[in-house]
């Protein structure tokens, strides 16, 4: 058997991926929450050519200026504006940046270091195993918002403070993922074969095993980018997220708290923009583990 | 078969269906079956014949998708499908009870055998004391004198303990022992010894008939094991792909099988094969339920079919006692 | 018992490391503690190396990490500078209101969760079940800062039926006992207080259940489905006892087991929602405290703080551990 470099077998597993995703397809809710995860996506890449307004310029006439269908409200400022007179709209569709932005680097370089440290953990066990899950343990005994707030109120504020809070914590989920797939897939035949053929235990891991752990990963991920992103908000509404101006949708709910009285919109738009994405984000994710592991089917 | 007023349960025309999302599924299609008191059916046939929806459909529990769509099932005389799900309740555990195939999974873990077996005392049991210690004491009591009967020793400690706590043997027992708590008239066991060693099975078996002849209940014994039905049963009914294409006295069916289908199961048994016959397994497979054509059943997998197979095959009688559902039966009692 | 003394021991070695990484936290933060802390005041060289020579910022990192164990253990975190007196008394002060908080909330979140989730789980596919999916569905995906605001906007400004802040009303403060506050104002019997404690207490505790019901109600929903398919499900119905026995004593107790487990994970989700409810609802507790400390770089708080909860996290994570075994009896003790 040439478990080692044989493109055959690839093809199953290639005709699986095509049969997962035409079930996905069939999952019209998922789909539908799928386009509308694009479009945000797209808002964010396209925000200067989408905003109709500077989404950090001040305007005190229009302090706290309803949205537009509102007495006092105008169409160029759709969703109203701010207590600083700023577009809230404009700083929705750029606060899409923030919140993707960080979800996608976040669970991105989670699942790196996730994969790398399972996988040494999972195949090579003695004390690497040990180490590191010891350290998963411990990081799991953090409530994950109290292990951020600690480390934003020690590090500071800011967008690269705050990815590496995040990333502190987050890898242990794939890492734990891939662990106990590893130990799963280790013993399997191909994986007996590969070492008797005498191939290097990096290209076994990487070769042999990822593979195989990589769709079960990849579901992981995708359902984590909608916590990471209420994180990211959270931090943001308490303040020890990107720092002002720079339109966050959590910092936004925060700047209207002080006006629940006078101007409901300042709080609701923003945070209305928040569960959207984070609802689309649940329910494609939902119809991709759906169609991709069957493990979870009820 | 015309019903007689002694039968203890009587079906008649049962079919039971599954919706599927590929169509309907006819689990068993049309049975008719007979229980006398006193007596011990064997219910034969391969997975997917039909066997445990049937006696499922008689116990009520027939789970969605599945619907029973036609039929009578009568327990001394009454309509169970008439029944309201309280009246159906009196009925179930008390007058008939059912075993399931593997113990382990038919016990709940997390409640104790004691609180498991005396539940179905406490439902059912009339002549316990209607309230408080007595009441109580009088159930334990009876618990442990059925648990005993069953073979546990030291029943009365052992009502503490949780279905991990025994042997699979013992638990087998014990599921016995719920079941016929409150002396059932009829008890279904559904391939009460699939799930035993070899060693276990005939002490199990032996147990149930033991109890049936000091209880004089009747046992419907579902087994694929001819052997088991020729040892225990005095009737044997062979089921195929939803339907009853054979049924008689056991020592008649099993020295003169006379549907092609009986003959294969018992030419695929090595104890039971004359004359030192090869084993032969049946070839092929069950048919697929959904749409079937209007023809034989086992028309497929018969090495005696002809042109006129691919017919309705209706059930013929052979003498006062037998039936078989096959269109050759006249060619083939005279050999 | 040996399972027990076995999870017991192996509490050590994590609230050992945990308390390595909050100590790391604050230790190896860039830039100096203590120019931090003094910030934009003055102070002399003197002041500053005694400051530091107080917070044992001039001996080797191991040293210090021993240190702070060993006084963490004794319940003594340092010195809140801003309040000017010990972490611990401070802490102490505000703990009842977060717990009391938390407590309500998981309250409420297991009293709607798995009524819900079994009742979604045997009316199957039918309108009570799709409510229980699509909430839960939502409870996930709603940020708990936005959804306590759109609450009090609601409830305390339009329909004006609920206060906007605090635990209780200036007229109905009670003497502490207990400081918890619907116990105390029932201890003394000052019922209308109690009433007034209530209607303090709802929205924040409801915006911090919220993520812990939706997620237990699809624990329970699964488990209940997956429990009803049992072989002794099936042979309970045969044995002909009442459904609700079937239910309630059959199938809900297995279907416990990993809600119960479940539970105890999303306890984390409380410990956290407590910083964000706490500063929404301007609720006294921890949370709120820690999140104003962090602004005026009470860093000795935030320290203590964080290690509080997450210790805490750990021990409700070791309970659950137990009570699983309690529920399960096929794992023994």
């Amino acid at each position: 058997m040439s478990a080692v470099s044989d493109p055959a077998t690839a093809s199953p597993a290639a005709s699986l991926f095509r049969r997962n995703l035409a079930t996905f397809a069939e999952n019209r809710l998922a789909v539908a929450s799928a386009a509308i995860l694009l479009g945000f996506v797209v808002m964010a890449v396209f925000a200067p050519w989408i905003a109709p307004q500077d989404p950090n310029e001040t305007d005190l006439f229009r302090r706290l200026q309803p949205p537009a269908w509102m007495p006092g409200g105008e169409w160029a400022y759709l969703l109203g504006c701010d207590a600083l007179g700023r577009d809230i709209f404009s700083r929705i569709i750029y606060g899409a940046r923030i919140s993707i932005f960080i979800g996608t680097v976040v669970v991105a370089v989670a699942t790196v270091i996730g994969i790398l440290a399972g996988l040494a953990a999972g195949y090579l066990r003695g004390w690497v195993d040990t180490l590191i899950s010891r350290l998963i343990d411990i990081l799991l005994g953090f409530p994950y918002l109290i292990f951020a707030i600690g480390l934003m109120a020690m590090m500071g504020p800011g967008l690269v403070n705050i990815i590496l809070a995040l990333v502190y914590k987050e890898w242990v989920i794939p890492a734990r993922v891939v662990r106990g797939e590893t130990l799963a897939v280790r013993e399997l035949e191909y994986v007996e074969a590969a070492r008797a053929l005498g191939a290097s235990r990096f290209h076994i891991m990487i070769r042999e095993i990822m593979p195989n752990v990589l769709s079960a990963v990849l579901v992981v991920a995708t359902i984590r980018m909608a916590d990471v992103i209420i994180l990211e908000a959270s931090l943001s509404f308490l303040g020890l997220g990107v720092q002002p101006p720079t339109a966050s949708w959590g910092s936004m709910v925060a700047d209207g708290r002080a006006f629940i009285l006078e101007a409901w919109w300042v709080s609701t738009f923003p945070g209305l923009a928040i569960l959207t994405l984070v609802l689309v984000i649940n329910v494609a994710s939902q119809g991709l583990r759906d169609a991709f592991d069957p493990r979870f089917h009820e | 078969m015309s019903g007689t007023m002694g039968n203890l349960l009587e079906v008649r025309g049962l079919r039971t269906v599954f919706d599927t999302r590929a169509g309907e599924v006819r689990a068993v299609d049309g049975v008719d079956l007979d229980v006398r008191p006193g007596e011990c059916l064997g219910v034969v046939g391969e997975s997917g014949s039909g066997k445990s929806v049937t006696f499922a459909s008689v116990m009520g529990l027939v789970r969605s998708p599945g619907r029973i769509e036609e039929g009578t099932i009568r327990f001394e005389g009454r309509d169970l499908r008439a029944l309201s799900p309280k009246e159906l309740r009196r009925i179930r555990g008390r007058h008939i009870a059912m075993t399931m195939q593997d113990a382990l999974t038919a016990l709940n873990p997390a409640l104790t055998i004691g609180e498991q077996i005396l539940e179905v005392l406490y439902a059912h049991d009339e002549t316990l004391p209607s309230v408080g210690r007595a009441r109580t004491e009088a159930a334990r009591k009876k618990a442990v004198e059925m648990l005993t009967l069953v073979g546990i020793p030291s029943a009365d400690d052992r009502l503490r303990y949780y279905p991990h706590e025994f042997s699979g043997g013992m638990r087998q027992r014990i599921m016995i022992a719920i079941a016929l708590a409150c002396r059932p008239k009829l008890l279904i066991a559904d391939e009460p010894t699939t799930a035993l060693d070899v060693t276990i099975q005939a002490q199990v078996l032996e147990l149930i008939a033991d109890i049936r002849t000091r209880l004089g209940m009747s046992v419907v014994l579902i087994t694929h094991d001819l052997g088991v039905v020729s040892e225990y049963c005095d009737r044997v009914m062979v089921l195929y792909a939803g339907q009853v294409v054979e049924e008689g006295p056991t020592a008649a069916v099993i020295g003169d099988p006379r549907h092609p289908y009986t003959k294969g199961l018992l030419r695929s048994i090595p104890r039971l094969s004359l004359r030192g016959q090869p084993i032969e397994p049946i070839e092929g497979q069950v048919p697929d339920l959904i749409g079937l054509p209007p023809q034989c059943r086992f028309y497929s997998r018969c090495n005696e079919r002809i042109d006129a197979c691919l017919q309705p095959i209706a059930m013929r009688e052979i003498g006062a006692a037998r039936r078989a559902r096959c269109i050759r039966l006249e060619e083939e009692t005279r050999p | 018992m040996g399972r027990f003394l076995e999870r017991l021991l192996q509490l050590i070695p994590v609230l050992l490391g945990v308390s390595l990484i909050v100590f790391l936290m604050l230790a190896l933060t860039p830039g100096d503690p203590v120019e931090i802390m003094i910030g934009d005041q003055n102070m002399t060289a003197e002041q500053e190396a005694l400051l530091r020579s107080d917070l044992g910022l001039d001996r080797p990192l191991p040293e210090r990490f021993l240190n702070f164990l060993g006084n963490a253990v004794q319940g003594d975190f340092g010195t809140s500078y801003f309040h000017r007196r010990p972490v611990s008394e401070v802490i102490s002060e505000r703990l009842p209101a977060t717990i009391e908080l938390s407590l309500v909330a998981m309250l409420i979140a297991l009293a709607t969760a798995i009524p819900l989730g079994v009742a979604a789980a045997i009316h199957k596919n039918t309108i009570i079940d799709r409510i229980a999916t699509v909430g839960s569905l939502f409870g996930v995906s709603l940020p708990g800062f936005w959804f306590g605001i759109l609450l009090l906007m609601l409830f305390a400004v339009h329909l004006r039926l609920l206060p906007v802040s605090g635990r209780i009303g200036f007229e109905s403060e009670v003497p502490s006992v207990t400081g918890f506050l619907l116990i105390d104002t029932l201890l003394q019997g000052r019922f209308s207080a109690f009433l007034d404690a209530l209607k303090h207490i709802l929205l924040p505790a409801i915006t911090l259940g919220l993520p812990m019901t939706a997620i237990l109600t699809r624990v329970t929903r699964t488990a209940m489905l997956e429990v009803m398919r049992q072989d002794y499900v099936a042979f309970a119905e045969a044995k002909g006892i009442s459904r609700r026995r079937i239910l309630f004593r059959h199938a809900l107790k297995n279907a416990l087991i990993p809600t119960v487990s479940v539970a105890a994970i999303e306890t984390g989700s409380l410990l956290g929602g407590n910083m964000i409810v706490e500063t929404v609802f301007g609720w006294p507790g921890l949370g709120r405290l820690v999140v104003e400390s962090i602004f005026v770089r009470n860093y000795p708080l935030v320290q203590a703080a964080v290690l509080l909860y997450a210790v805490t996290y750990v021990l409700m994570n070791f309970v659950a551990d137990i009570l699983y075994t309690v529920l399960n009896p096929r794992v023994k003790l």
